[in-house]
């Protein structure tokens, strides 16, 4: 009908295309080692995609098996900064006191270099799921608190005006107008939050582990496994894009109503 | 100038069927920092009267509305509503309806209607019914189920008179809440109040940059003049309200009365 909105097709045809133009590129230079001979590599250290797809293919049980784990630890490590930066944004909101005094914390930890604390963690946690979690629940932390907090000190003074002469309380208000206005806000940030989450899995696994991807491209790394390195990668990068397609679709679902301060449009 | 308080105010204020709780400002003045609002603001009025106030852009017709409503306390002189002079008690007392409608984007038409009632503890079941005959009976019954956003400005605003309406108060409080509407659904829009008005008898103060909305909704028009604020002109509406708007509007007395109002407010600028 209109032009205004584009097919489905006429929405992914360009896509589409340009990635299969730069896959095909790929595999014609690395299958004619123009690549290896510029970087004066041998050819099997320069995969070609078709390469790539069958390592995939031919390993699915252990790649399986290891993004599980390192899955595992995302998904939890995700979980935990969840509900902590939840309920911390809560806590600074109702306590202008405590904001001041913490908010230089909050920042700070987000300016700790993750692979400088990753191995105290492993010394400190061991070996097993602790640390990775540790990891990624100190990564996905920081862009939940602010974003809630932000969310929460959305509502404009006449907005609250109005909640306070309709006979509401300080928690009410927190129920029924802060916390709904700042859903979008929090939601944006969990999705900022698990696109860089499976890096901090990753970073963990490196610190030490027995098993997850990050352990794997760590392993045939060191044994020029380099074909199996990208179908780790093709992954992780994988599991990243649908956590965030799926937080997308939470947030058209539950907080449809976009961000910004309720009932200020005209 | 002298305080009357009339025994028919106490009266009706102590009564449990009153209509509506008077209202009484003494030597009111109100500052933000250096910026003086209001200066010496005068007003009185009865349980179930109807006062519109007009008044240029930031002469703090808004500021003075919030303080009756007992969202802020006076710099200096008292308010009273229903003989309760406490900000508290005058947040009890008011129903507040600022211009934006302030409706909440994620609640049906009918649970944003519905917000004071469910504050107010009663349950969800009631409340809905309630508010849903509520929408019914200011001409937005169809529309209970929809979202703000599926709403024109003028629906809109009858749901934010149906939440102000049901949160029960004695006194009503608008701050132009016809402002942001177009020509039509404004006239529209003043007809649904007269007739709401004139059914609930509660004590309606009206703010409104619109003159002839002023004499044409309210009992008694006051002029507010540019900031500090004050009292400067009063005059009775002679509107008949057994008229239609279109008449009531073009009568000569409304004509009269409302060059008066023009001339003052005209004055007070100059």
């Amino acid at each position: 009908m209109s032009a205004r909105q584009p097919s489905l097709i006429a929405r992914w045809l360009p896509p589409l295309l340009l990635v299969a133009l730069l896959l095909g590129l790929w595999e014609l230079a690395a299958q004619t080692g123009w690549i290896a001979d510029a970087l004066s590599l041998r050819d099997y250290l320069v995969p070609a995609p078709s390469e790539i797809a069958t390592t995939l293919w031919d390993n699915r049980s252990l790649l399986a098996e290891n993004a599980w784990v390192t899955l595992r630890e995302v998904l939890l490590g995700f979980a935990v900064a969840l509900v902590a930066g939840v309920l911390i944004a809560v806590l600074l909101h109702l306590s202008p006191l405590m904001r001041r005094a913490s908010y230089p914390f909050i920042v700070a930890s987000q300016a700790i270099p993750i692979v400088v604390i990753a191995p105290v963690l492993v010394v400190w946690f061991g070996f097993g799921i602790g640390p990775k979690v540790a990891i990624v629940a100190l990564i996905c932390f920081f862009p939940i608190v602010v974003n809630t907090l932000d969310g929460l000190g959305t509502a404009d003074e006449e907005q609250r005006k109005l909640m306070r002469s309709l006979g509401a309380s300080r928690g009410r208000t927190l129920t029924l107008l802060e916390a709904p206005t700042a859903l979008p806000y929090l939601l944006s940030g969990a999705k900022i939050a698990v696109a860089v989450a499976v890096i901090g899995a990753v970073f963990g696994e490196w610190s030490g582990a027995d098993a997850g991807l990050g352990y794997l491209i760590r392993l045939d790394d060191g044994n020029l496994e380099v074909a199996r390195v990208f179908a780790s990668t093709v992954i992780l990068a994988a599991m990243a894009v649908t956590l965030f397609a799926l937080l997308a679709l939470v947030e058209r679902r539950l907080a449809w109503w976009g961000a910004g301060s309720p009932g200020g449009g005209r | 100038m002298i305080e009357t308080t009339t025994p028919k105010t106490q009266a009706e204020a102590q009564s449990p069927e009153s209509p509506g709780a008077a209202i009484e400002l003494t030597g009111v003045a109100h500052s933000f920092g250096d910026l003086e609002a209001l200066a010496g603001v005068e007003l009185n009025v009865a349980p179930g009267e109807v006062v519109a106030i007009v008044g240029a852009s930031g002469c703090g017709k808004s500021t003075l509305l919030e303080l009756i409503a007992g969202l802020a306390e006076p710099s200096t002189g008292s308010i009273a509503v229903g003989g309760e002079r406490d900000a508290a008690a005058r947040l009890d007392a008011c129903a507040w309806m600022p211009q934006r409608d302030l409706l909440l984007p994620w609640r049906l038409a009918v649970d944003n209607a519905a917000l004071g009632l469910r504050l107010a503890g009663i349950g969800r079941a009631e409340a809905r019914e309630r508010a849903g005959g509520m929408l019914e009976r200011l001409g937005v019954g169809e529309f209970a189920r929809s979202h703000p956003r599926q709403l024109s400005g003028g629906m809109r605003q009858r749901v934010a008179f149906a939440r102000t309406l049901l949160t029960g108060k004695p006194v009503l409080l608008l701050d132009e809440p016809l402002a942001a509407l177009d020509a039509i659904t404004r006239a529209e829009l003043q007809e649904l109040l007269v007739e709401t008005l004139a059914a609930e008898r509660r004590t309606t103060v009206l703010v409104t940059h619109d003159v002839e909305e002023a004499f044409f909704v309210a009992d008694r028009v006051l002029l507010l003049s540019p900031r500090p604020g004050r009292v400067v002109w009063s005059a009775a509406s002679p509107v008949d309200r057994s008229e239609p708007r279109a008449s009531a509007v073009t009568a000569p007395a409304f004509a009269a009365v409302r060059e008066a109002a023009l001339e003052a407010l005209a004055e007070g600028r100059g």
